[in-house]
């Protein structure tokens, strides 16, 4: 841990302003920030999207995206101001002295060149090492990253690697000429739980290992306590608070503050099982041509009652709504809705079926036509399936819009006229609009910040006490299982590994894998992920019971 | 409104563009009412007169006058009718057909893409003036029959560009939602995905409009298109072409008439396309 702070900071940064140039006047994306990193520290910068902290992780670089301008304040970098500094020297320092680790691996390494290719290209062009001693340097630091097979795994191409692999070649090209400071943007978010503890531990190594300063940039807490000495809060490009990490975590001082755990908070009360079951799958089986993702699946969604469709991309979680869907037909197994064979195709079901059956996508912004207005988007599938019109139409879009708490001016907006979150109420009321039976979530609040994301669930949870809807919610994430489910379905290569009530699969799981998924996702606890290397470290670990 | 608020900041090229189309429309609309003499009156001697011969006898003639004698500005003005009027009924016809079908195979995908699509590619196959002038000769040069055959080739380009648009559009959730809403294929591609391909299908139309504008002028040149003593620039180039040697200017005035549309209608789409100005979609 950080105990020196005596000294010249690292990096100072005072009264920034940054402003990007939009349609019309300049907006300020970054509003006065002051902040001050030490050498070997941790900061963890931490906000919902839109806050500015990707924009002030760049800045630490002396960079803005296109489309932006420094429009105030000073960056020091050992006591240099980068904004003085000609485009030529910041650029040398880039690479050298601070480094940058970007938030997708496989979007940012170039698919036609090997990896030790690119690994070396900063050391041997920037900071004028040898090739071969570059190349030494590089295998060396993908051993210590706990790359497989660190000798050659350089000669490979960025496509025979998976994400988390990528992602800790990126952090050995970032280490390889040992820079002060490395900007972390984001580096797990696209990554599963349990990929992303094998990183965090890997971050975290390497930067205590060399004593580098880190700006480690996130929208997770848990995530950011594990690593960071030091928290700042930011929203709307201004910082709200900022403290030592457990200072933090045990007493924060800003009711914005306090609403980052809000998602963490909810608990579901358990629903009581009426016995009927509205949705049964029975030894469903599905593929993409000749890729089979799904193995004998069964489970079974009780009326009014919420099952989590929980495991890890690719685990076939997606697949199986869609099939439940009618947007791919199942190969083997069968369907049932309240005891009736759904047919695979759409096409073969009547407009009845589909009606009673209604799926919210991930990304309310993919999932509204943008040339539709609020209006047209709810009113359709009530014309469509209720032969509304006129008044009666109107009223009931105005019963709706309260439904899912919005204010009924918004009906004639466009959808680029609402926020991530008004979308995906929308979407709900579309969805609602149908009058259906049972509701498929898949992954409704993954694209939304957590704040919001606490608003839709509670939203749901009254909405299902309400009208009495069956759900079958897709989700990784763990808090949001605790917040809505009644029942916990495990998914994994296509087979489901365990399922039973929520709370017996959360706190006593019976599978190893479930275990492994659970002990993955981490706590808003600065001790955690130590003690869970610890644990592993024990023989017999969770990896090798797999 | 804001069409006129849009045309105030304008750029100086899209004025220029937008000033060169609006006179063209002018002279189309009112052409009896602009033009000096009639269309096919003969005024003068032939390749006579003209702004640069103050001399010349015979009556004033700004443009002076044509290889029969006819005057050359009025003849430009009446042209401009059937010149312009043809390549945009003719472009309406391709776009409404290639956007159709283009619309049909993205959205119902499988056996009816193939289908389309291979077809479209064996009438591509055929160089484009060939077909033409193969179609035109078998079944004679009649309007109807230029038109047709005209936006059928026409179609074939439109239709790739829709399908490919409207592939992408296919491909996003919303449209996903119609279909597990139960929309049939008419409204999905008329409703869901037609108002999202509009900007890029309008930019296509006035770049189709002036290849189709040159294409016309081009049988007109060599003796398919318009038949005399229809006005028309394309066979007013031709039929001129020889006063060329002799020094006379009088067949670049044809030339220049098609090329200066061309500019001007391309100026007004760089400006349409750069910020979707008068073109009511943004996305």
């Amino acid at each position: 841990m950080l105990t020196e702070t005596g000294g010249v900071p690292l990096l100072v940064m005072r009264d920034l302003v940054i402003e990007a140039s939009g349609a019309g006047r300049p907006q300020r994306i970054v509003d006065g920030i002051d902040l001050e990193l030490h050498a070997g520290e941790v900061l963890g910068l931490i906000g919902e999207s839109g806050a500015g902290k990707s924009t002030i992780g760049l800045a630490a670089l002396g960079y803005v995206r296109p489309g932006c301008r420094f429009a105030g304040g000073t960056i020091h970098f050992n006591g240099q101001n980068l904004l003085d500094l000609p485009p030529q020297h910041r650029r040398a320092l880039r690479g050298t002295r601070i480094a940058y680790v970007a938030q997708s691996a496989t979007a940012s390494f170039n698919p036609a060149h090997r990896l030790i290719d690119q690994a070396v290209e900063t050391a041997t062009r920037q900071a004028g090492m040898g090739r071969r001693q570059a190349e030494q340097e590089a295998r060396e630091l993908f051993a210590r990253l706990a790359l497989p097979d660190p000798d050659r795994i350089g000669e490979r191409f960025p496509h025979e690697l998976s994400g988390g692999q990528l992602q800790r070649v990126m952090i050995a090209m970032a280490m390889i000429c040992r820079p002060d400071l490395i900007v972390f943007d984001e580096p797990t978010t696209a990554l599963d739980v349990t990929t992303q503890v094998e990183i965090l531990a890997c971050v975290r190594d390497v930067v205590e290992a060399f004593g580098t300063a880190a700006i480690y940039i996130t929208h997770d807490l848990a995530v950011v306590t594990q690593l960071a000495h030091r928290i700042v809060v930011l929203r709307h490009g201004r910082i709200v608070e900022e403290a030592p990490t457990r200072a933090m975590l045990a007493a924060p001082r800003e009711t914005y503050t306090r609403s980052l755990w809000a998602v963490r908070k909810i608990r579901k009360a358990p629903e009581p099982d009426h016995g009927a079951a509205l949705l049964e799958l029975a030894g469903v089986g599905a593929s993409y041509g000749s890729v089979p993702v799904l193995r004998d699946v069964s489970l079974t969604v009780g009326k009014g009652r919420t099952v989590a469709l929980v495991g890890e991309s690719g685990s076939g979680k997606s697949t199986l709504a869609r099939v439940v869907a009618g947007l791919l037909p199942p190969t083997a197994g069968r369907v049932l809705l309240q005891g009736g064979g759904l047919p695979g195709r759409l096409r073969d079901r009547s407009r009845d079926e589909l009606r009673r059956v209604q799926l919210i996508h991930q990304s309310p912004d993919a999932a509204l036509n943008p040339h539709h207005s609020i209006r047209e988007t709810i009113g359709r599938p009530l014309q469509l399936y209720n032969g509304l019109k006129g008044a009666a139409r109107a009223a009931r879009l105005y019963e709706l819009m309260a439904l899912v708490e919005l204010k009924p001016e918004l009906l004639d907006r466009l959808p680029n006229a609402l926020s991530g979150g008004q979308k995906q109420r929308v979407c709900i009321a579309r969805a609602l609009a149908a009058d259906p039976e049972l509701l498929i979530c898949d992954e409704v609040t993954s694209a939304l910040d957590q704040v919001v994301q606490a608003d839709i669930l509670a939203m749901l949870q009254r909405l299902q006490k309400e009208l009495g809807l069956s759900c079958l919610f897709i989700t990784h994430d763990i808090a949001t299982v605790r917040a809505i489910a009644d029942e916990v379905v495990v998914m994994r290569h296509g087979a489901v590994v365990e399922s039973g009530p929520r709370d017996t699969v959360l706190e006593a799981p019976s599978d190893a894998y479930t275990r492994l998924l659970l002990s993955c996702v981490p706590d808003v606890d600065p001790d955690w992920l130590t003690r869970l290397l610890q644990q592993r470290a024990i023989p017999g670990d969770m990896h090798d019971a797999l | 409104m804001t069409g006129i608020a849009a045309l105030r900041t304008a750029p100086l090229s899209a004025r220029i563009g937008l000033a060169i189309v609006a006179t063209y429309l002018f002279c189309l609309l009112f052409a009896p009412l602009v033009a000096p003499y009639g269309e096919t009156e003969i005024v003068g001697g032939p390749w006579a007169g003209g702004f640069w011969d103050p001399a010349a006898e015979g009556p004033a003639t700004l443009l002076g006058t044509d290889h029969l004698g006819r005057d050359v500005l009025s003849r430009l003005i009446y042209g401009a009718r059937n010149s312009i009027m043809l390549a945009l009924l003719t472009t309406t016809l391709s776009f409404l057909t290639g956007t159709t079908l283009g619309l049909l195979a993205a959205v119902r995908g499988g056996l009816i893409d193939q289908a389309l699509s291979r077809l479209v590619d064996l009438v591509m196959a055929f160089p484009t003036l060939i077909f033409a002038l193969l179609v035109l000769a078998v079944a004679g040069s009649t309007l109807p029959v230029l038109i047709g055959v005209i936006a059928l080739l026409d179609a074939t380009r439109v239709f790739r560009i829709a399908r490919a648009v409207a592939m992408d559009v296919a491909a996003q959730d919303f449209v996903e939602v119609a279909r597990l809403r139960g929309e049939g294929t008419g409204w999905i591609m008329r409703r869901e995905i037609l108002p999202n391909i509009v900007v890029p299908l309008a930019t296509e139309f006035g770049l189709r409009f002036c290849f189709v504008f040159l294409f016309i002028a081009t049988l007109s040149f060599i003796g398919l298109g318009i038949q005399p003593p229809t006005a028309d620039w394309g066979s007013m180039v031709r039929e001129n072409a020889a006063a060329i040697s002799f020094g006379i200017l009088m067949p670049l005035f044809p030339a220049g008439a098609i090329a200066l549309l061309t500019i001007g209608i391309n100026l007004v789409i760089d400006w349409a396309a750069a910020g979707n100005h008068g073109l009511s979609d943004e996305r």
